[in-house]
């Protein structure tokens, strides 16, 4: 004896209903708005990545890499960019780094304002934790059907998906870097009549931004990861090279492409790392993160505080 | 004189049915009770005291005494559960929070026990937080953050960052923050609570030296008695969440309320409570013109005396011992004249000179003087009045000053 033997819930046709019924029917339009400012970033980095040549593309990442991970990473850069433009894949490469930027840029612009409501209100943090435990662990194939049943196939779909997958490190860890500023400090700004948003941009965010940085930089790496899922309903890049090499069996062709994302991921790893890491003591504003990548400004190691007697 | 900040019967009670809780209160229940019933934490109960401009108050307590629940209800950090707290006779325990951040950008300041400083800021930046959350522009800004720093004397570190400085320097800075709004009220968490003993002597000192420039209206928390009876005109000792006694220094130390004050005091330095003026008895002097020495001497056997001021007119002449003037008569066959044995070597002090700067000239066992500015006898301090004044038995000073009269 169970309860199937009393129910049986037809769970699937429920949600086939809901989906291809409903939603899609209803909702298609604003869909394929969403797709809009989507396919602009996208078409915008793309266009602008394939017009610059490829040495000054690597220039600009090898330097990039230099100030915030050091000269280590700087050299793998250049050897890597090099590698993959004679392997043939750097238009490739290219479509997949506007994607992944697009992306992330995304689940910035979406993820942090969420995590810092979600950061200021307990109610909204029981509402959003459990959706974002859905979206990572529920296999990203399932979302996949819906997502081109409202979207279509293509790139922005494609990273529409990427997004969904991404999201929940930003979020989560922007609740987290905003509340676990030291309650002193934020005591000590409202005892001074500071404003909620006076607290957050010169004392929340600013000691939050190295647990942010670091909420990006996981973002990052899942996008990543979402390459060759996404590949399959439409995006390009470096993802349908492996897609492709998979389904003629060309082994070396998808190792290609595996590498080429490999690459691309230690690079870009390291370099969000080291933008969370040069936050490290004392945490900087946004427009100091910034700052700091065309110039140095004297941070101090963790652990060297030099102080005055 | 008006009071600048008045509370009236505030109780914070921290659970889910205040309401409740105060119910109970008013029913005669205690604290205990109250937790043990509802789970609910009697924070602050019925506390009642008035500040006057420009004067420092202390709040003395014991962890859990609920002092700094008290002052975060000051600036409405903590918002009680009745009772109304009125700062130039506006009440913030029922203000909007529109009118809680006007009376904090512009009324009230705090510095807080472990500085509260911004890592991610510059010194001048921290001490300019206040006026930039007022919306003053950059220059401005900096010119009052750097003259704050410069009364506190830290200009110099005006751009380094919060981690390069000591404890007492960037408690300063905390201390510069506070003031560079111009606050009127300045209420202080036991600063110098996390500073080591020498640094925290040192900005006590400089407290008051600032003091008496600014005249701020001061409430300081602390737990050290001693610190209390330096800094403070007035004392409010909690206990439990109750103002167990408030008055001055001395009154808490010679007269406490109830056993906990008396515990909480024993242990003071009563030499730093104290003053001449307090153990001093009547001069009684002899003059140096018109008195003689037999005078002198029969004058010290009805006071029980062994020692005795001779004024020359208003003005001190000298001291004569018993024993002088008995060895003088002996030994001469003439009447021993008061000049002869004066004692111009006398040891004085001012009325308000604390009692441990008396325990130098007392030893040499001679009465001190103590004297106005124009050098005119007020009172006579016997050696054995400042030793009985230093001892815990109130009823031993007393004796001596019935003695000494």
């Amino acid at each position: 004896m169970s309860p199937s033997d009393f129910f049986v819930i037809p769970f699937d046709d429920w949600v086939n209903v809901l989906v291809r019924d409903w939603l899609v029917p209803n909702f298609r339009p604003l869909f394929r708005a969403l797709q809009v400012p989507v396919t602009m970033v996208l078409n915008g980095l793309e266009d602008f990545l394939a017009f610059v040549p490829m040495p000054l593309t690597t220039l600009a990442f090898a330097l990039l890499a230099w100030k915030t991970a050091g000269r280590g990473i700087a050299i793998f850069t250049v050897l890597g960019f090099a590698f993959i433009d004679m392997i043939g894949l750097w238009p490739q490469t290219m479509t997949t780094l506007s994607m992944i930027v697009t992306s992330v840029f995304f689940c910035a612009l979406i993820g942090v304002p969420l995590g810092i409501v979600a950061a200021r209100s307990n109610i909204v943090w029981k509402v959003v934790r459990p959706i974002l435990d859905v979206m990572q662990t529920i296999p990203s194939f399932v979302y996949l059907v819906p997502i081109v049943m409202l979207f279509g196939v293509g790139m922005a779909p494609g990273i529409i998906a990427t997004v969904v997958f991404a999201l929940p490190p930003i979020v989560r860890l922007t609740n987290l870097g905003i509340r676990n500023v030291r309650a002193d400090l934020v005591e000590a700004a409202e005892a001074f009549g500071s404003t909620a948003w006076q607290m957050l941009v010169e004392v929340q965010l600013p000691l939050a931004m190295r647990t942010i940085m670091a909420g990006l930089n996981q973002t990052l790496m899942l996008a990543l990861s979402m390459v060759v899922i996404a590949a399959l309903i439409g995006a390009g890049g470096l993802g349908l090279v492996v897609n492709t090499g998979l389904g003629r069996l060309d082994v070396g062709g998808a190792t290609a492409g595996g590498v080429g994302i490999v690459i691309l991921a230690i690079v870009l790893d390291r370099i969000t790392q080291g933008l969370a890491e040069r936050n490290a003591v004392t945490g900087f504003s946004l427009r100091q993160v910034l700052m700091n990548l065309v110039g140095f400004k004297g941070t101090q190691p963790v652990g060297d505080t030099g102080k005055a007697a | 004189m008006t009071a600048k900040l008045t509370v009236e019967n505030v109780y914070k009670i921290f659970g889910n049915d205040p309401a409740g809780a105060l119910e109970r209160l008013r029913r005669g229940q205690t604290k205990e009770e109250i937790f043990e019933e509802t789970g609910q934490t009697v924070g602050v109960q019925d506390a009642s005291f008035s500040v006057e401009e420009g004067r420092i108050f202390v709040i003395m307590g014991l962890s859990g005494s609920g002092k700094s629940t008290m002052v975060r209800m000051l600036n409405g950090l903590i918002e009680p559960s009745a009772g109304r707290i009125l700062i130039d006779g506006e009440d913030i325990a029922s203000a909007s929070r529109e009118t809680l951040r006007r009376i904090r950008r512009e009324k009230i300041a705090m510095v807080f026990q472990h500085f509260a400083l911004f890592p991610h800021k510059t010194i001048a930046e921290n001490a300019a937080y206040g006026l930039k959350v007022k919306g003053l522009a950059a220059p401005e800004r900096r010119r009052r953050a750097l003259e704050a720093l410069e009364q506190v004397g830290l200009s110099a570190w005006a751009d380094s960052f919060p981690s390069e400085l000591s404890g007492g320097m960037q408690q300063r800075v905390g201390l510069a923050r506070g003031l560079a709004t111009d606050p009127q009220i300045l209420l202080m968490d036991e600063p110098f609570g996390a500073l080591d003993p020498l640094i925290r002597k040192q900005m006590q000192e400089e407290l008051l030296v600032l003091q008496r420039t600014l005249k701020k209206t001061i409430i300081f928390i602390t737990h050290d008695l001693n610190e209390a009876l330096m800094l403070g005109e007035r004392i409010a000792i909690m206990k439990d969440g109750r103002l167990v006694q408030v008055g001055t220094a001395e009154e808490i130390v010679s007269t406490p309320a109830d056993d906990y004050v008396a515990a909480f005091v024993a242990d003071i330095d009563r030499g730093r409570v104290f003053t001449a003026g307090t153990v001093a008895g009547d001069p009684a002097a002899v003059q140096l013109q018109s008195d003689s020495a037999e005078d002198a001497i029969r004058n010290m056997e009805e006071l029980n005396r062994n020692a005795l001021y001779v004024l020359d007119g208003e003005e001190i002449a000298g001291v004569v011992t018993y024993q002088d003037l008995a060895a003088a008569g002996r030994n001469g066959a003439d009447e021993p004249e008061l000049a002869q044995v004066l004692i111009t070597d006398y040891p004085t002090a001012p009325p308000d000179a604390q009692l441990a700067e008396l325990y130098g000239p007392a030893s040499a066992g001679l009465p001190i003087a103590v004297t106005d500015a124009e050098n005119r006898l007020l009172g006579v301090v016997e050696p054995e009045a400042v030793f009985a004044q230093l001892s815990s038995e109130a009823s031993a000073a007393d004796a001596t000053e019935q003695a000494a009269r």
